[in-house]
This record gives C-alpha cells, sequence and structure tokens, in this order.
C-alpha cells in the first residue's frame, strides 16, 4: 500500500505537505486568493492524510438580486453613505454609494430612514457546542478529559438545530467563531460558520477559512485540572503550553522532511500534534481566552518563543494595561462593552477598554461569548463607543461599527471577502430600522450571501429550528 | 463619604423633569432639603444659599431601582468568600434576612450608581424558601444606613431550579411549600404547646416558621421566581389558597396569562432580555414585558447580573423596542418597584415629600449615547468616581504611574 503514497504526493505537488497540509479547504463559494486546492481523492490506497479533511459543503442559495434604496449605508470602510443605495447580485455586493445602476430585475427595498451595515461577525460564540435548552446533553464545548485536546475541533460538536441560532440571525449575525470553551489549556479547533439554516454543519462552514486554535490562560484550567493532575498554577499553564508546542516541533520537523524526501514510511499522524504543527506553520490562528495584562504578555513570548503569531486575545478584560504591547505584536483583542467582576481575573475591566485599544492601533473587536450578548452586537459596541467619547477617548462611527464588523473579519482572517460594504465583498448585509447604535433599534433584514435569511416583518423569512417545533404556542407567536 | 444628616439645600434648575408620577415638566426645578424632595415643578424658586444643579438641556429622573441581584451581597462571583446571599443546609429559609450580609464597602456599589441605578433589592438565593429579600439605597457607611426596606418579601422558588430542595418533581414544591405554610400556621396557632414540647417537631425550624407568618398574614410579599406558565399558575393557586401578596419574579412566560396576572392584580419581575429557551420555559421571549405592560400587569423591569446592574437602563430600552411605550418602561425602573416592594410612599418618583434620589442624564437614560452628569442620593450628590473610573485615570497614559 505505501508505495502509492509517493505517487499521490508526486500529484500533488507544491500542496503536498502530508500531515502539513493546510487545514484550509476550498469550497463552493468564491474563496480567498490564498486558499489551496482540494485535496486529491485518491482511490483506495491513499491514507487519511491524503484525503479531504471534512470539507465545506457550503452552497449558496438561490436569491434574486436586491437593490435597498435611500438608505443610511455604514460601510464599515470608511465612508457612511447618507441616502445611499446598495445592489447585491450572486451573493457580492456589487455596487454602493449615492447613485447606483440596479439590474431589471433587482428586489427593491424601501431603506429610507433605515441603516445598512455589513452583517455582524461574532470572534467569540458557543452557538451550537453549547446549545439551548443547556442540558447537559448539550454541553459539548469543553472536552476537560486532558490540558491539552488540541485534536477536537468545535465542527464536530456544533449542533445546527441550536434554537439560539435563529436568534442571533435575527440580530444581525452572519458569522461566527464557534469556539471550544475555556477548560483546557489547548482546547480545540474553532469553525468559522456562516449563519444560516443548515441540516449538517459542513453547510455552515465558511469555504477557504482557516481554522482558529482555541487557547485559555489562568483561572479555568488551573481550576479544571487542579485536582486532576494539573496543571494548578499559572507557572503550570504556561508549562503546559510550552511542552505542547515543544512536542509540536519535533512532529513538524518529522513531517516536513518526509514531505521533501518521501523516503520511507511516513510518519505515524498524531492528531493532537498535527493542530499544533500547523499553529507553528501559520496555517491556524492562535484565539486566545486570557484576561490580564501580565499572562497575555507571558503567551506572546511564548509565540516568540515558538515563533507563531496570537491573531487575538480573547475577553482580554485587562488589554488595555497592554495596549502598547499588542498593538506592537499586531495581535487583536476581542472583548466585552462591559462585562467585569465575575471572577477574579475579570476584576480590572473598564468601558473605555476597546477605545483605549482602538486609540493604541490594536485590532479591536466586540465579541459575545454569550447565546444572548450575540442578539446585540451593535448594542455592546455602541456602548463601549460611547463610554470612550465620554471619557475623552476619540472614537468614530466608522470605527465603532468594524469593532462588530470588519475586524472580527480580519481576526478570523476572512477581511478580504467580509466585513465591510464595498463592491466585490460577499454579500452579508443587516437593514436596520434605525441607527444601529441606537437602543430602539432593530434588524429588519438579514441577508447572508445575498439570501434573505431574516425578515422581521415576513414570518416566511423567519427561520425556526426542528427544536421549535411543535411548541405551544408556536415560538414567536402571541397567544 | 456620605454624611447623612447634614442640613443642605439642593436646587436642580432648567432641566426636563420626569417625575413618573405625573407628566413632563419642562425647564423646571427638583428642590431638595435634608435628603427630601420639597417642591417640584416650573414655578418652583431657589432659595438663596441653595446650591444649585444647572439641568439646562438634560433630563431630570428618579433613581432607577433594580427589582434584583446581590448587590453588596457579592462582590467576587467565582469567590465563595465573598458571596452572601444563600444559607447552606436549610431548606425552607425563611428566617434567613440578608441584611447583615450586605458589605457597605462593596465596589460594585460605586460602579452601579455612577449610571443612575441609586436602588436597589438584594435578593437571597438557593434552597426553596431562599430568605428575606431587603431593599438599599446604593449609598451608605453602615448597614443601617443602606437599607430601605426589611424586609421586603419572602423568596421562594417555583422554578426548575427549585425542585433539588423537593425530591425532583414541581409536584413536590408546591406540596413542600403548602407544608410549610401549614405548618407555620399550625406552629402560630399551637406555639405554647410546642415551646412545652407537646406536640412533635415540625420539619422546619421555629425562626422559620415564624419568619414565614407575616408573608402568611399579608404584610409581607412572597417573591415567587416562575418562568413555565404552569408554574406561575401554580404560584397564583398557592397565593389564592393562602391569600398571599404574590409577586412573580423571572416571569418568562407570564405573556401568556397576562390578562389572569392583571386580573388578580399580581406585578411580575422580568428582565426584558431573557430570550433562550430552556426547558424551565420554552416560551421565553423578548416581547414578554411589552405583551405584559399592554394587558395591564404592574412590572418591574430587571437586570439580573449583578456586576451590571448599571445596564438596568439598556434592559429598560429594548423593553421599548419591543413592544413597551416609553413611559411605561420608564415608570418599569422606577414607580412600580416602588410601589411592588412597598416603598412608594418614599421613593420612586419626583414628588414633594420623597427620598432625594434623583438622576441627571445628558439626554434619554435609556440611550447609548446618554451619560450620567450628577446622581443624588438621599439628597447628597454622589462624586462620580469608582475603582473603573480610577483604573481610567491610572491607565490613560501609559506607561502608567503606580
Amino acid at each position: 500500500m505505501r508505495p502509492s503514497l509517493l505517487l499521490l504526493f508526486a500529484l500533488a505537488g507544491g500542496c503536498a505537505t502530508g500531515a502539513a497540509r493546510p487545514t484550509r479547504e476550498a469550497g463552493a463559494a468564491p474563496a480567498p486568493a490564498q486558499a489551496p486546492a482540494p485535496a486529491k481523492q485518491a482511490a483506495g490506497e491513499s491514507s487519511s492524510v491524503d484525503r479531504q479533511q471534512y470539507p465545506s459543503t457550503y452552497r449558496r442559495h438561490p436569491n434574486p438580486p436586491v437593490v435597498i434604496r435611500n438608505a443610511t449605508i455604514m460601510t464599515a470602510a470608511g465612508q457612511e453613505i447618507a441616502n445611499g443605495s446598495i445592489v447585491l447580485k450572486d451573493g457580492r455586493i456589487v455596487a454602493v454609494g449615492a447613485k447606483v445602476d440596479a439590474p431589471a430585475d433587482a428586489v427593491v427595498v424601501d431603506g429610507a430612514g433605515k441603516y445598512v451595515t455589513p452583517g455582524l461577525i461574532d470572534e467569540h460564540s458557543h452557538l451550537g457546542v453549547y446549545a439551548a435548552p443547556g442540558t447537559d446533553a448539550e454541553s459539548d464545548g469543553n472536552e476537560a478529559t486532558n490540558p491539552v485536546t488540541a485534536e477536537v475541533w468545535a465542527e464536530h460538536s456544533f449542533w445546527p438545530q441550536d434554537p439560539q441560532i435563529p436568534l442571533a440571525i435575527a440580530g444581525g449575525i452572519t458569522t461566527i467563531q464557534a469556539l471550544p470553551g475555556s477548560a483546557n489549556l489547548i482546547g480545540g479547533r474553532s469553525a468559522i460558520l456562516k449563519l444560516i439554516p443548515a441540516r449538517t454543519v459542513q453547510e455552515m462552514k465558511f469555504p477557504g477559512a482557516r481554522y482558529g486554535l482555541k487557547m485559555a490562560c489562568g483561572e479555568n484550567p488551573k481550576r479544571v485540572y487542579g485536582q486532576k493532575g494539573g496543571p494548578s498554577t499559572r507557572m503550570g499553564n504556561m508549562a503546559g503550553y510550552r511542552n505542547a508546542f515543544a512536542q509540536a516541533e519535533g512532529y513538524r520537523r518529522k513531517w516536513d522532511k518526509w514531505n521533501k524526501d518521501h523516503q520511507g514510511d511516513p510518519p505515524d499522524r498524531n492528531l493532537k500534534l498535527e493542530t499544533l504543527a500547523e499553529v507553528l506553520r501559520g496555517d491556524i490562528y492562535v484565539q486566545n481566552h486570557c484576561y490580564r495584562a501580565d499572562e497575555m504578555a507571558h503567551m506572546l513570548d511564548l509565540g516568540r518563543e515558538f515563533g507563531f503569531p496570537f491573531r487575538s486575545f480573547h475577553h482580554a478584560v485587562e488589554a488595555y494595561k497592554i495596549r502598547d504591547l499588542l498593538a506592537a505584536a499586531g495581535t487583536g483583542a476581542a472583548v466585552w462593552a462591559d462585562w467585569w467582576g465575575f471572577k477574579e481575573e475579570a476584576m480590572d475591566g473598564i468601558k473605555e477598554n476597546a477605545a483605549l485599544l482602538q486609540q493604541a492601533g490594536v485590532r479591536v473587536n466586540i465579541h459575545s461569548d454569550s447565546p444572548s450578548g450575540i442578539q446585540r452586537l451593535n448594542q455592546e459596541a455602541a456602548k463601549a463607543m460611547y463610554a470612550g467619547i465620554r471619557a475623552g477617548i476619540p472614537v468614530t462611527r466608522d470605527q465603532a461599527i468594524r469593532w462588530v464588523t470588519a475586524n472580527p473579519a480580519w481576526a478570523i482572517g476572512l477581511d478580504s471577502l467580509i466585513g465591510t460594504l464595498e463592491s466585490g465583498k460577499v454579500a452579508d448585509v443587516v437593514v436596520w430600522s434605525g441607527d444601529p447604535f441606537s437602543v430602539y433599534s432593530r434588524a429588519v433584514q438579514v441577508y447572508n450571501d445575498g439570501w434573505l435569511v431574516y425578515d422581521r416583518n415576513d414570518p416566511a423569512h423567519q427561520p425556526r429550528t426542528d427544536f421549535q417545533l411543535g411548541q405551544t404556542p408556536g415560538p414567536g407567536s402571541d397567544r | 463619604m456620605i454624611a447623612f444628616l447634614l442640613a443642605q439645600t439642593i436646587a436642580i434648575t432648567g432641566g426636563t423633569v420626569y417625575p413618573v408620577s405625573g407628566p413632563k415638566l419642562a425647564n423646571a426645578t427638583v428642590l431638595i432639603r435634608d435628603g427630601k424632595i420639597v417642591a417640584v415643578g416650573a414655578g418652583v424658586t431657589t432659595p438663596s444659599g441653595a446650591t444649585r444643579i444647572d439641568a439646562t438641556g438634560k433630563w431630570v429622573t428618579p433613581g432607577l431601582i433594580d427589582g434584583a441581584g446581590q448587590l453588596g451581597l457579592v462582590e467576587i462571583g467565582a469567590v465563595p468568600g465573598t458571596r452572601e446571599g444563600f444559607l447552606r443546609g436549610d431548606t425552607i429559609a425563611a428566617a434567613f434576612n440578608v441584611s447583615e450580609g450586605l458589605n457597605p464597602a462593596s465596589m460594585l456599589i460605586p460602579v452601579t450608581r455612577i449610571e443612575g441605578v441609586t436602588t436597589a433589592l438584594a435578593t437571597p438565593l438557593g434552597n426553596l424558601v431562599a430568605g428575606q429579600a431587603v431593599l438599599i439605597d446604593l449609598a451608605g457607611n453602615t448597614i443601617e444606613e443602606m437599607l430601605v426596606k426589611s424586609p421586603v418579601g419572602i423568596v421562594a422558588d417555583l422554578s426548575e431550579s427549585g425542585k433539588n430542595e423537593a425530591g425532583g418533581s414541581r409536584a413536590g414544591v408546591a406540596d413542600r411549600l403548602r407544608r410549610a405554610f401549614r405548618d407555620a400556621l399550625l406552629y402560630e396557632r399551637r406555639r405554647a404547646d410546642f415551646n412545652r414540647a407537646q406536640m412533635p417537631p415540625l420539619p422546619e425550624s421555629p425562626p422559620d416558621l415564624e419568619a414565614l407568618l407575616p408573608m402568611l398574614h399579608g404584610q409581607e410579599a412572597l417573591i415567587a421566581s416562575a418562568n413555565r406558565r404552569s408554574d406561575i399558575e401554580t404560584a397564583l393557586r398557592l397565593a389564592r389558597e393562602f391569600k398571599l401578596k404574590l409577586v412573580v419574579a423571572g416571569a418568562q412566560e407570564a405573556w401568556q396569562i397576562a390578562g389572569e396576572l392583571a386580573r388578580a392584580d399580581v406585578p411580575v419581575l422580568v428582565e426584558p432580555l431573557d430570550n433562550i429557551p430552556s426547558y424551565d420555559a420554552l416560551g421565553v421571549r423578548y416581547e414578554n414585558a411589552g405583551l405584559l405592560a399592554k394587558a395591564g400587569v404592574k412590572i418591574a423591569l430587571l437586570e439580573t447580573d449583578t456586576h451590571n446592574s448599571r445596564n438596568l437602563r439598556q434592559e429598560a430600552g429594548n423593553a421599548v423596542a419591543y413592544g413597551m411605550n416609553w413611559e411605561q418602561a420608564l415608570r418599569a425602573v422606577t414607580l412600580s418597584p416602588a410601589e411592588i416592594f412597598g416603598v412608594a410612599d418614599r421613593y420612586g418618583s419626583l414628588e414633594a415629600g420623597k427620598v432625594a434620589n434623583v438622576v441627571v442624564w445628558s439626554g434619554d437614560p435609556f440611550e447609548f449615547t446618554t451619560g450620567v452628569e450628577h446622581v443624588l442620593i438621599r439628597g447628597k450628590e454622589i462624586p462620580l468616581k469608582s475603582r473603573q473610573t480610577e483604573l481610567l485615570e491610572r491607565y490613560r497614559k501609559l506607561p502608567p504611574s503606580y
């Protein structure tokens, strides 16, 4: 059997990296330029590593062109266009501006008095992995059996029938990063998902998206493992990360050598080290739950030791204290508007965190980590913006809308495709009843890849999961 | 530090005043003396010597009242040593009054009050009967200074979580509460026999039985946590059987029986941004507060995240977005909770004779653009400082100066 591998890798050409094969997979929709060709499907004789690894099966939902007219368009690309229009066609934004040409067959949406933003993106969600109704049976977010579980993938826990999904869609969310929980030092791979009704998670996987690796600092791992063999201290946490990546270095070396010379048998696969090796190669983004400033500084050192960047720190309630270090490292921060105090490492949260990070040039975004908060990321961004402004820290409306659109798009590596309203971008678009920074505004229409997935005024566009069927009275209906 | 007994006259002038008890007043004055409101109106003259707060262009409302949470009873959620709201080992903990667990030095208190919440219910947690809730002002150096009313009512859990204390069935919850209430009435009738040990002991302790009596005589409220429609109906049934003054808290499916609650004159405490379905209440939805208000139910709005009680105004704004009208929502965070907690003679509106808990806002209190400009609690202006404002100042420039 083995000799055929040689042939296979020869065919795969420059992409033949064995276990190093980038786990970004190309799918049906246009993918980022850097996305590799799909792994070759070999007949029978190849080994697992050479076959497609859990590909996206996403297909764009057919939909007519749409033109939204006379709305205030918040592009998240530097502009707020009064009385503007936007045209969506074949899943793309084809025109944005004061005057646009719309196809003759376009559905016309009157945007008078309304606001239009990019679809909102939540960089930190546990939808689907901690699904409602919140029973133990649906608690699939923490593989709390070992402090390092780099081998688990959030998508394999994700339940597409989570009734929290339509709630988040109604809040204007179009893309999420679904993450494993924070019990473990290294908790596993995230899933980058389009928030659409679907039967399988594969149908939701954002084509071409890179995986993230969830890591966690501080109290959680040492609490969970303190009585279960460790780590029980922050220094134990640190040693745990270092041991894991030290092993991954050797694994990566072995595979890189074999991929280059194909001498002898390929090394055995180790799923844990395979994921970590991809971090070392820069193909998986590190998404790190970390509250305290001093711990984030340690993690940046860890990245320097092993040669990988931290894409963003999540929660990061003390990020404002080291905003200069984060800006210099190019590491983003995903923060709440105002959560604090629920544990010791969250005691120093301040409402000006996001504004101070913005001022320092850090790519900051507002995340939810909550099935409730994800329904109003626009409001959370508004709170954080006005808290900054009131404290004399300048924040523009465009910057604040980027906190929930373009910046999280960058944090998951999809900023070339989503996160702004510009020609050529994916048609993920929200129409709001008014200024999205007002407490009284609500999403009235949500387009995902041009598909009207939610319309507050049309029950035909208010998706419901299987879980919600058979309830009396039906969800959302008055008795 | 807040000196409570210092005589002082303060005039808040020029603002748009929302007394809540009546229509809004343009360019009006709120006159405060010795901690009380002495006059409200457009024609009120400012006495010489009064401290003047210019509220021109601002909105003036009563301080907001959060009808939920553990302010003063918890410092750090994950640190048990800082939590005081739960009494272990007493299923019917009716005698557990949380007052002496209050920490007037809690750092949550300044964080909360500088954003316009001046009064809050401090509630016990857990058990089947959790204990006695008390109402506190978010100022004062001692527990006595903080207390507005103690107790406000007896808190019981008729939701799914209460089952753990009653054998694992909702029917067990109702049965256990009924027996406790009957035991209390029996104890009252035959107190002497119990004291002489002429009667076998009851499962509840005598102090807990004693503590249930004011509630059973309608002098105190039963604050029943219940979310599922059938659990709310069980609470109503118990209230009818024992002639209780019932308040339903949580009340996620209350919208389904809004008319019945209105007819029974039972007020509810609801958190507007509560819509995650569970088996306790699959019918939970954002429109709950709006539908209840429309049916004429008296409502107080809640922010149950104690550390962010300051987000009560965001809850109220969202209640408006989902069906309450603005005036109803303002009332539901001021005068209605004062009425429900039995302190409307002193709290909840800007009227002569009431305690001077007053907030001056830069605009609509529910909007994110709006900031708090002045907070007065019992007639004293509160400095707009907290641990968080100190952290901001320390780290406004890097490196910080320690």
